[in-house]
């Protein structure tokens, strides 16, 4: 339903009103704040319930629940399964695996570290691609060819193969890149990964609106009036932008958090000791017949995380830009480049 | 066309050049370790690594590795440390089950993604559209991960009603084949249902507001007929060319991990077993083929647009 638009509110306030307005969305908001208390919640939790770190192991170890003592690993090395509050809030979900390990403890961290990751990466991704498409849209030329050109060929890439390559090496040897040395099994390294090969889903449509923005009349006024080129970029032209990166950006967290699983899921995103709900399923899926909530539980929080997010940015984009500019289908308009790939389908 | 042709052509060998050379400088040039320690694995005798280091030449200059190693790919000597196979043998064993799996979960997703847009959109607004657009954000944020797992447990677990994983070759027995293959084509599938309605909704919207569309209406055709000759057949277009890229990208990338997870023998595999075992020719081998494979189907769905659009051969910089 339309609104009327009002002479005293700013777009700002008007795109609040209409975000507010929508109910579906302010749920998943909800829930995604839930997910992030939730995995902010993770030390108390571990010293205050369970008592136990996300890689203590107790391989022999009984505890008592309800006055019965109860061995966390079986002789057949089947894992115990959820407790609840049976042992006062040890292994609430079980043990993960062989090693005893308490499952929530480890979903609250491994949720830490995906989160983590998967906003590290946007925000990389999201400042990556705002400098590269305000340099290739403003200058134009062989800057915008050059940049273009770049952006093509990451996009045509077989980026998860290649994200999976470069992972594994990276989780292997380490990396020594002039200045810039990691170590193996650094979080920067899948977050590098992750999001220089997501710059192009979001330079692309950033590129394409600083064009259309650099023939625009206060533009061409704030040249005249003799503002340098970054002044005219990052003071005229990048406030323009808000609406489009404030939805993308939301969408990468959720599309990068998916590439985290897949590279952790095969062993080339984060290594041990560190844990994310990827290299979680990597262990449950073992168990998939004895203990299946092992496997089904990470995966239910990445899925429930990348729903509230897509829902949440779908829902800032009708609100920010009612009139559909800055629409995830932008990123597919094929009438000259066919070579375009949804957001978050190709890498997984 | 001809010269669209030779122009992508052209641009398809720059792709798999840049795609060989970031593997390479991805495994020579950035880890900290001696490559040759890092190809050999944690635990190797430095007799291992010493004969890695000669094989692969590493003492050489870069530009000289580099093309020693592409010899190799293209003359299939491209060999897997433990044991020694050739990466390439592997591979063409491996096409069967990964080709069952993608074309078959194609199939699907395109099925059921076409008709569950196509549904949403000439009821846009209503309350089946509501329906089906929740569906497909559900299906687009439905990892595999997540999937695999869930169906596994019901369905071949519990239920019993689908094998657990694995692969029957075709030729053996297609019945087997079939029934092996049907949880890991919905895994694939259901998120690209939800992406492709989603899509083919938005696209037929668009048209709909097109001018021949007022005039097919105008002429006096039925609604249906406005619908699927005019509407659906304008909104297709973009529609495939998103799906040649899919497929592709599903080769080099979902299928891996619904291979692993339902035990499927496929080249998506044989890159997983390699990635756990660090070894360097498999992976730099299914990344090349992966990539002139994705780079290929690229080619080919824009030289098909171009022949079915001719603004594209036209003028390529007109964005």
């Amino acid at each position: 339903m339309p609104t009327e638009p009002s002479a005293e509110r700013g777009p700002w306030s008007l795109a609040l009103r209409r975000f507010l307005r929508n109910r579906l969305a302010l749920a998943f908001l909800g829930l995604f704040l839930l997910i992030i208390v939730f995995v902010l919640a993770a030390p108390l939790w571990a010293n205050h319930v369970a008592h136990t770190g996300p890689n203590e192991e107790h391989t022999v170890e009984q505890i008592t629940v309800n006055g019965e003592k109860k061995d966390v690993v079986s002789v057949e090395g089947k894992p115990i399964g959820p407790q609840w509050f049976g042992a006062g809030g040890k292994f609430f979900l079980g043990a993960d695996s062989r090693l005893g390990r308490d499952e929530m403890v480890r979903l609250m961290y491994g949720g830490r570290t995906s989160l983590l990751i998967g906003i590290s990466a946007a925000l990389l991704a999201t400042a990556l691609a705002i400098v590269l498409g305000l340099l290739a849209g403003y200058f134009g030329g062989w800057v915008d060819s050059l940049i273009a050109r770049t952006l093509d060929v990451i996009w045509s890439l077989p980026v998860f193969l290649i994200g999976l390559a470069v992972g594994i090496a990276l989780a292997v040897g380490g990396l020594k890149l002039g200045p810039l040395e990691l170590s193996s099994g650094s979080l920067w390294n899948p977050i590098l990964i992750i999001s220089i090969f997501t710059v192009p889903y979001i330079a692309r449509p950033i590129r394409g609106e600083v064009l259309s923005l650099s023939r625009k009349e206060f533009v061409e006024a704030a040249i005249a009036q003799g503002a340098s080129p970054g002044r005219v970029m990052f003071t005229e032209i990048l406030p323009n932008l808000a609406s489009t990166v404030i939805v993308f950006f939301t969408l990468m967290i959720a599309n990068s958090m998916l590439f985290e699983a897949g590279l952790s899921f095969l062993g080339a995103g984060v290594q041990p000791p560190n844990s994310s709900w990827g290299t979680m399923i990597t262990v449950g899926v073992e168990l998939l017949r004895i203990q299946p909530l092992l496997a089904i539980l990470p995966g239910l929080m990445i899925m429930l995380t990348v729903l509230s997010l897509n829902i949440v940015g779908d829902a800032l984009r009708d609100a920010l830009d009612p009139r559909g500019k800055a629409r995830l289908d932008a990123a597919l308009q094929f009438e000259a480049q066919p070579a375009a790939k949804p957001l978050g389908e190709a890498t997984l | 066309m001809a010269r669209f042709v030779v122009r992508r052509l052209v641009g398809m060998v720059a792709v798999l050049f840049a795609v060989s050379v970031i593997v390479f400088f991805v495994f020579m040039v950035v880890p900290k370790q001696n490559p040759a320690q890092t190809l050999a694995g944690k635990n190797a005798t430095p007799i291992l690594v010493k004969s890695i280091e000669e094989e692969w030449g590493f003492d050489e200059s870069l530009p000289v590795q580099y093309t020693t190693m592409m010899k190799k790919v293209f003359t299939g000597e491209l060999t897997s440390y433990k044991p020694r196979l050739p990466v390439s043998d592997r591979i063409i064993e491996g096409i069967p089950a990964t080709f069952s799996l993608t074309i078959g979960a194609a199939i699907i997703w395109l099925f059921f993604g076409l008709l569950l847009g196509y549904l949403s959109a000439i009821r846009a607004g209503g309350w089946l559209d509501r329906i089906l657009t929740g569906v497909s954000i559900a299906g687009i944020s439905l990892p595999v991960f997540l999937l695999a797992p869930v169906l596994i447990y019901f369905f071949a677990d519990k239920l019993e009603i689908f094998p657990n994983g694995q692969y029957v070759p075709f030729e053996e027995d297609p019945v087997e084949w079939l029934k092996h293959l049907i949880l890991p084509w919905v895994t694939l599938a259901v998120l690209s249902i939800g992406f492709y309605s989603r899509v083919l909704r938005s696209n037929m919207l668009d048209v709909m507001n097109e001018d021949y569309v007022r005039t097919a209406r105008a002429k006096g055709l039925s609604e249906r007929q406005v619908m699927t000759r005019h509407v659906l057949r304008n909104s297709l277009i973009p529609v495939i060319t998103l799906f040649g890229l899919d497929f592709g990208a599903t080769i080099a990338g979902t299928a891996i991990i619904t291979e692993v997870i339902f035990s499927i023998d496929g080249i998506g595999n044989y890159a997983a077993e390699a990635v756990a075992k660090f070894e360097l020719p498999p992976i730099m081998g299914v990344a090349l083929y992966g990539a002139f494979f994705v780079v290929f189907v690229n080619g080919l769905v824009d030289i098909a647009y171009a022949y079915l659009d001719p603004r594209v051969r036209l003028g390529e910089s007109a964005e």
